[in-house]
């Protein structure tokens, strides 16, 4: 296909709640992918870094920032802001920047430091500001996690073992992972003994907050075949539509959905609409996939997920996450690295940690945590309203 | 019981009246309905109109989803002492064909209600400061007593 691109390397900072710049997570990852590669700091014409708004002005220009620590060497810069989508954007853009032929390898990085506590909006009276509106109500993130889980359970008759057993399932997979922050293997008592968040989500249903980083080396498949890695995985698809109108679910952080009352025009679900690009732009459909990572920002939407990308009918996912299908060694996996659940959220970096996941997996050098003849992985993403982003690697 | 004014905690979001409505806007042209107020562009992709009305939402719907707030959440919202948990709904309306989030009223948890049970808006106490009782518009079941 003319639109690939090759993944020549992929690193990463482990994941935790180290405190520190998150620049010097950022540079770690990217020597990681650059040795990784085999390809000199040099050689990088392109630096594409996802933003983070948590970290002050070096954040807000993460592509000059990360350039400058591995030092200046004359390459083109980007930098993306698109929420929990930034890495995808970043991605996005080398990826037009490689196919439109103005360079050949591209750095496509991103880090995060993330503070203690409860992200709030600024004070006063600002009712314009759908944030403060929420807030002063009394709706928090996890309420909306709580909504979707809540729906699942009354609509489709999913259980609160179900959510659980989605925990323990990632816990498994995250506990072979040397990169995430959590790897101790839970079990449902751990899971129903924590405390009780959102109804009918408890704290261990819910994913963290982390530090980390994550870094691609992308390159030209003209490039990758000139360095002897023409058989290195490539990128077959990135999505970042935005949703259609109207936005029938209600999402964070928003008092209301779309109005779908207009003639013409019906509600759509976003999450559900953003792995069709994908597809289409691969042409490939979800039986070709071998494993799928996607936002665990609960575990129950794992199973919201599970269905956008069409892995089950809508409804089902809660069946095949019993029979065993999503987990290592079985149908579909899902989440094989641990996914949110055993890495905890570090904005900028997520999305580009779900393909550095992939991209170990096609290798095969996913080591315990391998998915055995893996040769297609989707990744799925989401955060604020409007942002999100589906990513297909292959071999 | 308090004697301070009752006062709406977010200003011209809904009515005061014994049987409230959220306050809208509605696109002329195509129909649209928004919540919170939108007054200069439509967002329906297929209607540049810049002509709206103000309009009362519908007062009842059904239940979407619900949840609740274990925890304190952090400011701008303003907790009692102490804390107490409460209830929250996403409602359908059918008209307006959307989604609204509010608190659900004091004394209703999650065991009290179900997706697609039928719901009324009612305005409560969200916050006192030392002038008024700021009151919100929350959501109540309508089959409450029987």
């Amino acid at each position: 296909m003319s639109n690939e691109i090759a993944i020549l390397g992929a690193g990463m900072h482990p994941w935790g709640k180290w405190g520190h710049n998150f620049v010097q997570y950022g540079v770690a990852a990217a020597r990681e992918a650059l040795a990784d590669a085999g390809v000199p700091w040099q050689d990088v014409r392109f630096v594409s870094g996802g933003a983070t708004v948590r970290c002050g002005y070096p954040g807000y220009v993460a592509g000059a920032t990360f350039a400058q620590a591995l030092g200046w060497q004359g390459a083109e810069v980007n930098t993306s802001y698109a929420a929990c989508a930034s890495g995808s954007q970043a991605l996005a853009a080398a990826r037009n920047k490689i196919l439109a032929g103005e360079c050949e390898v591209a750095l496509v990085i991103g880090a995060d430091t993330t503070p203690k506590g409860f992200l709030a909006p600024a004070g006063g009276y600002r009712p314009e500001d759908p944030d403060w509106v929420r807030f002063y109500l009394g709706i928090t993130n996890p309420t909306y996690f709580a909504l979707y889980a809540r729906r699942r359970m009354d609509v489709y008759g999913d259980t609160l073992e179900d959510f659980a057993a989605v925990k323990v399932k990632n816990s498994r997979h995250g506990s072979k992972n040397p990169r995430a922050r959590y790897r101790k293997c839970f079990t449902a008592e751990d899971v129903a003994a924590s405390a009780l968040v959102a109804d009918p989500l408890r704290l261990m249903d819910i994913c963290a907050t982390s530090d980390g980083g994550a870094a691609l080396i992308v390159s030209s498949l003209d490039y990758a075949k000139k360095i002897g890695k023409g058989n290195a995985p490539r990128v077959a698809a990135i999505s970042t539509v935005t949703p259609t109108f109207a936005s029938g679910v209600v999402e964070m952080p928003d008092i209301a959905t779309d109005s779908a009352a207009a003639a013409g025009i019906e509600a759509h679900s976003f999450r559900s609409m953003l792995p069709l690009k994908a597809y289409e732009e691969a042409g490939i459909g979800p039986e070709d996939v071998s494993l799928a990572e996607v936002y665990d920002l609960s575990t129950a939407l794992e199973l919201d997920w599970i269905e956008d990308l069409q892995l089950a009918p809508r409804g089902g996912a809660a069946q095949l996450l019993r029979s065993g299908d999503t987990a290592i060694g079985g149908r579909i996996p899902v989440n094989a690295s641990g996914g949110l659940a055993c890495f905890g959220e570090a904005v900028p970096a997520q999305a580009l940690a779900q393909v550095c996941e992939l991209t170990w997996q096609l290798r095969g050098e996913a080591g315990d945590r391998q998915v055995e003849g893996a040769t297609v992985g989707i990744t799925a993403n989401q955060g604020l309203f409007g942002h999100g982003s589906s990513v297909i690697v292959r071999k | 019981m308090s004697e301070k004014p009752l006062v709406p905690a977010i200003e011209g979001w809904y009515t005061m009246a014994a049987k409230p409505h959220l306050i809208g806007t509605r696109c002329e042209a195509c129909g649209t309905y928004f919540f919170p107020k939108q007054h200069q562009y439509c967002r329906n992709p297929g209607c540049d109109s810049t002509d709206f009305r103000e309009v009362e939402l519908s007062r009842t719907g059904h239940v979407w989803s619900y949840t609740n707030a274990c925890y304190q959440p952090p400011e701008p919202f303003v907790a009692p002492d102490p804390f107490e948990p409460f209830a929250i709904a996403a409602v359908q309306l059918e008209e307006e064909q959307m989604v609204v989030l509010g608190q659900v009223v004091a004394g209703i948890d999650v065991a009290d209600l179900k997706v697609g049970m039928p719901v009324e808006l009612v305005l409560e106490p969200l916050h006192e400061t030392d002038e008024a009782i700021k009151v919100t518009w929350k959501w109540r079941p309508v089959d409450l007593e029987k």
